[in-house]
């Protein structure tokens, strides 16, 4: 069978070509057809032919970096994306480090099942159980009147927002981040716990020395895809938490691009070429970090 | 490993359990507490709104939530698109994951690539929504399915997983004259349950969740789904169109109601991935470490 000709194994694979059909047929339609219409970044847009307008050149890309707001909204999603890179990186971790000392089988599942579930929910739905407790007539502020203490109102202030935004990010991604690392924990050989144990290692000698190192190359990986996601911030969380008060330290690059387009009705070209701009920077940034990465440890995550 | 170190509890075993309670708290409190709210009897709530245990109880705010044609109406539609959508990203990513995991097709890198570029690469938010337009997908309800029909990461888990199955039994069934549509419906789907059933839940959590693409391609609201629903309640109270429940909230204690026909809404768009997760939570840890080891 090995010897056949190409004609012949191509026809004994009929039924998987059968398979694969109705997926490329996908990509091509959704993710394909939109690649081909980024052009529209460098063309006049026409309603009548809208990736096919006049070529413009570089004009809608000027358009878009002398926009007033973009040099803020760069700024925000910078601060968010690493703030929540220092804040949330470590949440997993120690948690998996923590759950993995947990002894009986039934607890460690129970809280793994626990923390791992807020990340099922939408951010529509966490904003809401944010609100029931943030809210000026929330929880936080029954409790403060309750003891006769000044309310605060996070939702809407300029300097408790951004720290909120890590805080409930943590809340919902962190237990679900923590399984990877669990993974990995439990691929360790026995043994090598065995032998520490047989040689006097504590438990705390053995997380030290056995545990933590074993995560490093994850931890890596994990960086390196945050770096390339570092001018998203999290687009999701917050839509649905924004509210005008909160503008000047909340407005993302892309709920921007979403308002500019949708709701000031700038035009498409100007915004194709802002999002086009953005993916530009994160592929250099992704490349970039695989580079250092693979500098510094011999072999990069895409090699 | 473990069975040694159970016989003594030492103080770092109490100080973890403390931490993983606590945790735990946190984590819950905020459900518990909408639902306790969404429960609570009004007059009781307008007392005293720090509601912490549940002492009352009523189904007033479900009954005014359920009266609301619209959020009634986007129940169903996040339904029809949690459970079609499901099935037709799981028979898709089925079929093609399993042509991907046969080593010996001519072309499947290339094809591969094609799969695994899309993960690196997309048109963006505006050549995307136009694209959507062209196909007069706006304010149809199938944009609720189709832009997000396949993700190349289920496939690539999926592929991985069906590589590592062993290969007698394919084999047999194909010297038996068996083709490889049969083998995969009646020998492989059967014994990949653990796959097909994490790859199931994150594909119907994703329709179940799913706001955005409404958000940006419906503007009729008869098509919304509960998320979108659930916005409008929680953002815009007021604008809750052509309601009886709105109605009926002016003329008693709108702050009050404001709060308890909110977390219903809310409790009400959980409760149903509460259901599902327990029964497919053992299996995704399993699921995703078989998929993940050959990858």
């Amino acid at each position: 069978m090995k010897k056949a000709g190409l004609l012949k194994r191509t026809i004994q694979h009929k039924y998987f070509y059968l398979m694969l059909a109705p997926c490329l047929l996908y990509y091509f339609a959704f993710s394909y057809v939109p690649m081909y219409g980024i052009q529209v970044a460098f063309r006049d847009f026409s309603y009548v032919n809208p990736f096919g307008g006049a070529w413009a050149g570089l004009k809608y890309f000027n358009e878009a970096l002398n926009d007033y707001m973009l040099m803020q909204t760069i700024g925000n999603t910078l601060v968010i994306s690493v703030m929540k890179l220092i804040t949330g990186f470590p949440a997993p971790v120690i948690i998996a480090l923590l759950l993995n000392e947990i002894i009986g089988r039934k607890s460690k599942r129970i809280y793994q099942t626990v923390f791992t579930f807020p990340h099922f929910i939408s951010w529509v739905v966490a904003s809401g159980l944010i609100l029931n407790i943030l809210a000026s007539s929330g929880i936080l502020n029954q409790v403060l009147h309750f003891f006769g203490l000044p309310s605060q109102d996070i939702l809407t202030s300029e300097t408790a927002f951004r720290p909120m935004l890590y805080v409930t990010d943590i809340w919902k991604e962190a237990g679900w981040g923590s399984i990877i690392y669990l993974a990995t924990i439990a691929s360790i050989d026995p043994e090598i716990f065995e032998a520490a144990r047989v040689d006097g290692a504590n438990r705390f000698q053995q997380m030290r020395f056995i545990t933590i190192p074993s995560l490093y190359s994850v931890m890596a990986i994990l960086f390196i895809l945050s770096i390339a996601r570092i001018m998203d911030a999290g687009f999701d969380q917050i839509f649905n938490l924004y509210n005008p008060s909160v503008s000047g330290v909340a407005e993302i690059i892309d709920t921007y691009l979403y308002k500019r387009t949708f709701i000031n009705g700038m035009s498409f070209s100007s915004s194709a070429a802002l999002g086009l701009a953005k993916s530009v920077v994160n592929t250099i940034l992704l490349l970039s970090a695989n580079y250092i990465f693979k500098r510094l440890r011999g072999s990069g995550i895409y090699s | 490993m473990l069975e040694k170190r159970k016989s003594q509890i030492s103080p770092f075993t109490v100080i973890n359990h403390t931490i993983m309670i606590l945790l735990a708290i946190v984590t819950i409190f905020p459900f518990y507490n909408i639902v306790i709210v969404s429960l609570a009897d009004y007059k009781v709530l307008a007392k005293s709104p720090l509601y912490l245990f549940p002492t009352s109880f009523d189904f007033e705010a479900y009954r005014l939530v359920f009266m609301n044609k619209n959020i009634f109406n986007s129940f169903f539609v996040s339904f029809f698109i949690t459970a079609f959508g499901t099935f037709l990203s799981l028979l898709m990513t089925t079929a093609a994951a399993y042509a991907f995991s046969k080593k010996t097709l001519p072309g499947r890198s290339a094809m591969f690539l094609i799969v695994i570029l899309t993960m690196y690469f997309s048109g963006g938010l505006i050549p995307t929504y136009l694209t959507i337009k062209a196909y007069g997908l706006i304010d149809n309800i199938f944009v609720l399915i189709l832009p997000n029909l396949i993700s190349a990461f289920n496939i690539i888990l999926m592929a991985n997983y069906f590589g590592s199955l062993p290969h007698g039994l394919e084999e047999s069934a194909k010297i038996e004259g068996a083709n490889d549509l049969y083998i995969l419906a009646r020998i492989v789907i059967p014994i990949s349950m653990p796959i097909i059933a994490t790859i199931g839940l994150f594909y119907s959590v994703g329709y179940w969740n799913e706001w955005w693409l409404a958000k940006l391609y419906l503007s009729d609201k008869s098509f919304w789904p509960l998320q979108m629903a659930l916005r409008e309640v929680l953002f815009n109270f007021n604008q809750m169109a052509g309601s009886e429940a709105a109605k009926e909230i002016a003329a008693k204690n709108a702050a009050v109601y404001t709060r308890s026909v909110q977390s219903a809404v809310v409790v009400i768009t959980v409760v149903p991935i509460l259901f599902v997760y327990p029964f497919i939570q053992r299996y995704f840890t399993k699921g995703i470490l078989l998929g993940a080891e050959k990858g």
